[in-house]
């Protein structure tokens, strides 16, 4: 299981051909609040760069991109009744979506866990 | 996900910026000034806390000015002429709402407008305006006043709001005088030690009062009205969804010089005599939307489902034809949803009408709903 990033701060935990989208703990504490979460349809075809899902906070709505191409598996059904998920459990509960990878070779343009922290720091 | 806008420039500081900061304030530039969005807790805590407490706001950013004039009389005038409100007969320690008016009747910004209470400051009256407006309010103003009443800005003036159902409890714990006073009426006072002027006024909906005080004790007071345990910084972001909950429009988005206070919602504030006589700017356009109703205005909505529906939002009926757009929008934590505010034609502003609200290119059905969206809860 392998965890990628991309500089707009979704991460992506890879298992085998599928991925789990969410947004990064980074993200959440910009964010604020959250509020809303806007999911795609299961079954949706994503190219890499594509609008995956919506996440609104108080404040405002910001776009989650997908971060590598796929097909949504499954989609985290929860965030519509506790979209505060987000903000408690970004890595774990507050997941938005699962994809199935269908291009593996573009995780290799992603960020590592080491490389996303030393980035976060570089911005803030 | 966008990375935030980040702004070049210079900002201005409140008295206050140190105190937001070293409390782990979210700094962002806010009318060129570097103000706290939110503190450690966020928007919903703070926001829920001042429908529930006590939220303590620096709004040191707003434009104080006076006009100063020879009489009451003369200087009211003076005012008249620029605003649609009856100021001649504001009486002594009370405040008014109103909107300084282009030629065509649209609105340059609104502010609020204080008859002091001290009989040794006949002839003053003193104002509120917006901070992202005060430059060209000012220049508005010197320009078209009689060379009898000048305009005094006061560059040394802070100003915070406390605001919520334990405001008043608050207040009275540092100075008894304070709890007698009604909405809208205006009192000098001393608070912790301080003088200061307070008005029984506020921007959330609660009760509450905002305190005028000098900037070199603005910390001191901000200090003495946060040792009480009922409460607790707020920033702008909570104040934003205060304000939207209360139904209270903020200027650049609900209302601008392209909308009469008639098509706003705020023909109240235009008092009878101001109506029938006019001799304010856009009079005539003003006179004839109220007389016949203007071609749109101003309404609340509430979306269906949960979500919000952001400024610039079209509006369209349930068949499609486009009737308005939404000019504030967002998640309301007391009412729990989703409420907007907006433009919309006339025949269709009716509470309960079924309206669609285009979010992302699909239609969110949502109904006009009456404001504001949590009652008010003013010292009357």
């Amino acid at each position: 299981m392998t965890t990628r990033y991309t500089k707009d701060h979704e991460y992506i935990r890879v298992e085998g051909d599928a991925g789990t989208i969410g947004i990064s703990d980074y993200a959440q504490s910009q964010l604020g609040d959250v509020v809303f979460v806007e999911l795609p349809s299961v079954g949706k075809t994503l190219a890499k760069g594509d609008e995956a899902a919506v996440v609104e906070s108080v404040k405002a709505a910001s776009e989650v991109y997908a971060p590598v191409s796929g097909e949504v598996l499954e989609v985290n059904s929860g965030l519509e009744e506790n979209p505060g998920t987000v903000n408690e459990d970004p890595a774990g509960r507050g997941w938005f979506l699962k994809i199935r990878l269908t291009n593996p070779g573009e995780l290799d343009g992603l960020l590592t866990e080491e490389q996303y922290q030393e980035f976060v720091k570089s911005i803030s | 996900m966008a990375e935030p806008a980040r702004a070049d420039e210079p900002l201005l500081k409140t008295p206050l910026h140190a105190e937001h900061v070293a409390l782990g304030a979210r700094m962002v530039p806010f009318a060129g000034y570097d103000m706290p969005v939110q503190y450690p807790t966020g928007i919903l805590t703070e926001h829920t806390w001042t429908r529930e407490h006590a939220g303590l706001f620096d709004v040191s950013h707003m434009g104080q000015a006076a006009l100063v004039g020879p009489d009451h009389e003369t200087t009211a005038r003076a005012l008249e002429a620029l605003v649609p409100a009856d100021i001649v007969n504001l009486k002594p320690g009370q405040q008014r709402y109103s909107q300084l008016l282009s030629e065509e009747g649209g609105i340059l910004d609104d502010l609020m407008v204080t008859r002091p209470a001290d009989p040794a400051a006949d002839g003053r009256l003193l104002l509120v305006v917006n901070a992202s407006m005060k430059g060209a309010d000012y220049a508005h103003m010197e320009a078209r006043l009689p060379a009898n009443v000048k305009l005094v800005r006061f560059e040394d003036r802070a100003l915070l709001a406390i605001q919520g159902p334990k405001a008043a409890e608050v207040m009275a714990r540092l100075a008894p005088d304070t709890a007698d006073m009604t909405f809208m009426a205006v009192r000098p006072t001393k608070l912790a030690g301080l003088d200061v002027h307070l008005s029984r006024s506020g921007y959330t909906g609660e009760d509450g009062y905002e305190i005028s005080v000098a900037d070199k004790d603005a910390v001191a007071l901000w200090r003495a009205l946060l040792a009480d345990p009922e409460v607790k910084p707020i920033g702008l972001g909570a104040r934003d969804s205060l304000r939207l909950e209360a139904g209270l429009c903020l200027y650049g988005h609900d209302i601008d010089t392209n909308t009469s206070p008639i098509e706003a919602g705020l023909t109240w504030s235009i008092q009878k005599r101001r109506r029938e006589e006019g001799g304010f700017p856009g009079a005539a356009r003003i006179q004839r939307e109220i007389k016949e109703g203007p071609a749109r205005v101003r309404v609340g909505l509430k979306p269906e489902g949960r979500a919000p529906a952001r400024e610039g939002t079209l509006i369209t009926t349930p068949d499609g034809r486009e009737v308005g757009v939404v000019t504030s929008g967002g998640f309301g934590p007391t009412v729990n949803g989703p409420v907007a505010m907006g433009y919309v034609s006339r025949d269709v502003s009716a509470v309960g009408t079924d309206l669609h609200l285009m979010v992302r290119g699909k239609p969110l059905p949502a109904k006009v709903a009456a404001m504001p969206f949590t009652p008010h809860r003013y010292k009357r």
